[in-house]
């Protein structure tokens, strides 16, 4: 019976969640033989972990495309090109945040080993959960992904918001988990099992809807509701993304969105794909919500973190929309969310990187009024913020115009037009809000001449996310091409 | 023997208690009680379905529920004390320092 346990195959497919985790641990050793200023190591320890990780992740690539999805550990854990995908987005994404929070941390006073362990350690849950297919898998990955946030949302201990941010946002995940938690318990007494495949079978042999399997989808939904940030369960966002350090803000604004909605796809369609019809009336009115406040709160803010908090919340309601296409059986309509998920990614930590330079000694830097006559004092990032504002707002030719093109695209395929209207509709807010802060940066008068604070983690940073913004924009084949294998999978 | 319906009912009267506890608590501690009260309502959840559906995932899934709540409550605490130190109270009223 041992050997159930014990295939090689097993440990190789989780190889990359493995040397991140030893990194992790390492980090956390490493940091007591640093000297103070030496703290950079660290990061650069961590970066060296997420390069392993990204490469072996490039090597599974090949070896899955066009074939059927692994499945190890007696079934509770897949690796197809979709997880594959998910967790390389995940990896260059904390990367990146690495990148960002090196001088970030030394200007807080906080450049503390923990902080990059807890970085790798919560993008290990976050690629656990893409791959999980077994509920508890799924549940415990989820909370490792979860408590790394929580921690790192109050990471500074001596400022009130980020504890108030912290204290917010545990409490509201603490409680998503328990909704989570129910529906995955009503779903297990349903299915027998905690493997979704079974669950899917014996949700397809029920006569449908019974009250049952509603109960169990809905509290299931609401707690993912929370994760991904949808209206009515976004309360947490702006307060954490406010309070929260500025390399968290950015880090919680991208990857664990990837993951949840990676985690998100895989429950609908694996699981409860027999319940399309239910969670396809469900998803319709939470996006147009999420798409309505995320839009309309976003016109109002003055705190720019506040701000990018609304404005994810604007992006969630436009991915949700994929997922009403896809419950058509529409392939296009999960392409589009991945194509988004990989764009947002890079534009979204692409503008927190120019925020984060806005920190200085005195300065906190998170006002719109902050960024004001940007231009003048530095034309290189006033312009890359541009960029990344613009592909924010889905403006040709820049990524985020392919993104907002296939999710519209995947919805008149579906024949969903009222909803395609009001997306274009808020697309036009959106480009309204966006250009606030563009009229800032290029029309008004610099407040102060404190330096900014750049240094070479950040300018790699920028350097990748506009390279990737552009690219993605102007060549989006390779892209498309991965984006289309990667949901292969789920329709085969 | 008991049948099924009978815990599931103690399941959702303990859940909704706990729902109900989280939206109405004023002291951070006891909404964080409240949560664990959910998670509890789960547990019974698990156990009932697992006795009467004869497999074992559901009682795997309790130990795991236990032990990631032992692990909510350590960060959870962790945090409540940061802000308490800060702030000298735990009513969450008081937790207002960032509003539109």
């Amino acid at each position: 019976m041992w050997n159930a346990f014990f295939h090689r195959a097993d440990y190789l497919a989780i190889k990359p969640e493995v040397l991140l985790t030893m990194f992790g641990l390492a980090v956390l050793l490493f940091d007591f033989l640093l000297e103070k200023r030496d703290k950079y190591l660290n990061a650069v320890l961590a970066l060296i972990g997420l390069g392993f990780a990204a490469v072996q992740l490039g090597m599974f690539w090949p070896l899955l495309v066009g074939q059927l999805p692994y499945s190890g550990f007696g079934g509770t854990f897949t690796l197809d090109t979709f997880a594959v995908l998910a967790k390389l987005i995940i990896v260059l994404a904390t990367a990146i945040v690495v990148l960002l929070s090196m001088k970030y941390l030394e200007i807080e006073g906080a450049h503390l080993g923990e902080y990059y362990a807890l970085l790798l350690l919560s993008a290990v849950g976050m690629m656990f959960l893409v791959s999980g297919s077994d509920l508890i898998v799924l549940f415990i990955a989820l909370e490792l992904m979860a408590l790394c946030e929580y921690v790192l949302t109050g990471f500074l201990r001596v400022n009130r918001k980020s504890n108030e941010a912290a204290v917010k946002f545990f409490l509201l995940g603490a409680f998503s988990s328990g909704l989570l938690l129910y529906g995955m318990s009503l779903l297990y007494g349903i299915g027998g099992s905690t493997k979704l495949s079974i669950i899917a079978q014996r949700l397809a042999e029920r006569p449908s809807p019974d009250p049952l399997s509603w109960v169990a989808m809905i509290t299931l939904l609401a707690g993912i509701f929370f994760k991904i940030a949808a209206v009515p369960f976004h309360q947490w966002t702006p307060d954490v993304y406010e309070g929260a350090p500025t390399s968290i803000t950015a880090f919680i604004s991208v990857a664990p969105k990837v993951a949840s909605f990676a985690f998100f796809i895989r429950i609908l369609i694996a699981a409860l794909w027999p319940m399309r019809a239910e969670w396809q009336v469900l998803t319709i009115g939470v996006s147009i919500a999420t798409m309505t406040l995320g839009n309309l709160a976003a016109i109002t803010q003055t705190n720019i973190k506040r701000f990018f908090g609304y404005s994810t919340i604007s992006h969630v309601g436009y991915l949700l929309l994929g997922l009403v296409a896809a419950a058509d059986g529409n392939r296009e309509g999960l392409t589009a969310i991945v194509i988004y998920l990989l764009v947002y990614a890079f534009m979204n930590l692409g503008a927190f990187s120019v925020v984060i330079v806005m920190r200085r000694k005195d300065l906190i830097g998170d006002e719109i009024d902050d960024l004001a006559g940007l231009m003048a004092r530095a034309p290189g990032l006033a312009i890359l913020m541009l960029i990344f504002l613009l592909s924010l707002a889905g403006i040709p030719p820049t990524a985020g115009f392919i993104g907002k093109y296939f999710i519209f695209l995947s919805l008149i395929e579906t024949g969903h037009y009222y909803l395609a209207v009001l997306a274009v509709v808020y697309a036009v807010v959106a480009l309204y809000y966006y250009f606030r802060i563009v009229v800032a940066m290029f029309m008004k008068k610099a407040p102060d001449t404190v330096p900014l604070a750049t240094g070479p983690g950040v300018t790699v940073a920028l350097g990748v996310a506009v390279a990737m913004t552009l690219l993605i924009g102007i060549y989006p084949q390779p892209f498309i091409m991965m984006a289309r294998e990667a949901v292969r999978p789920f329709f085969s | 023997m008991v049948p099924l319906s009978h815990y599931l009912a103690l399941s959702v009267i303990l859940f909704v208690l706990g729902a109900a506890g989280f939206i109405l608590r004023r002291n951070v501690i006891s909404v964080f009680m409240c949560i664990e009260l959910m998670l509890n309502a789960v547990n019974v959840a698990f156990m009932a379905f697992s006795r009467f559906l004869g497999t074992l995932d559901g009682q795997l899934f309790v130990f795991f529920v236990i032990v990631v709540a032992a692990a909510e409550a350590a960060v959870g605490l962790a945090i409540i004390i940061a802000v308490y130190r800060n702030r000298e109270s735990l009513n969450i009223e008081d937790l207002d320092s960032m509003k539109m």
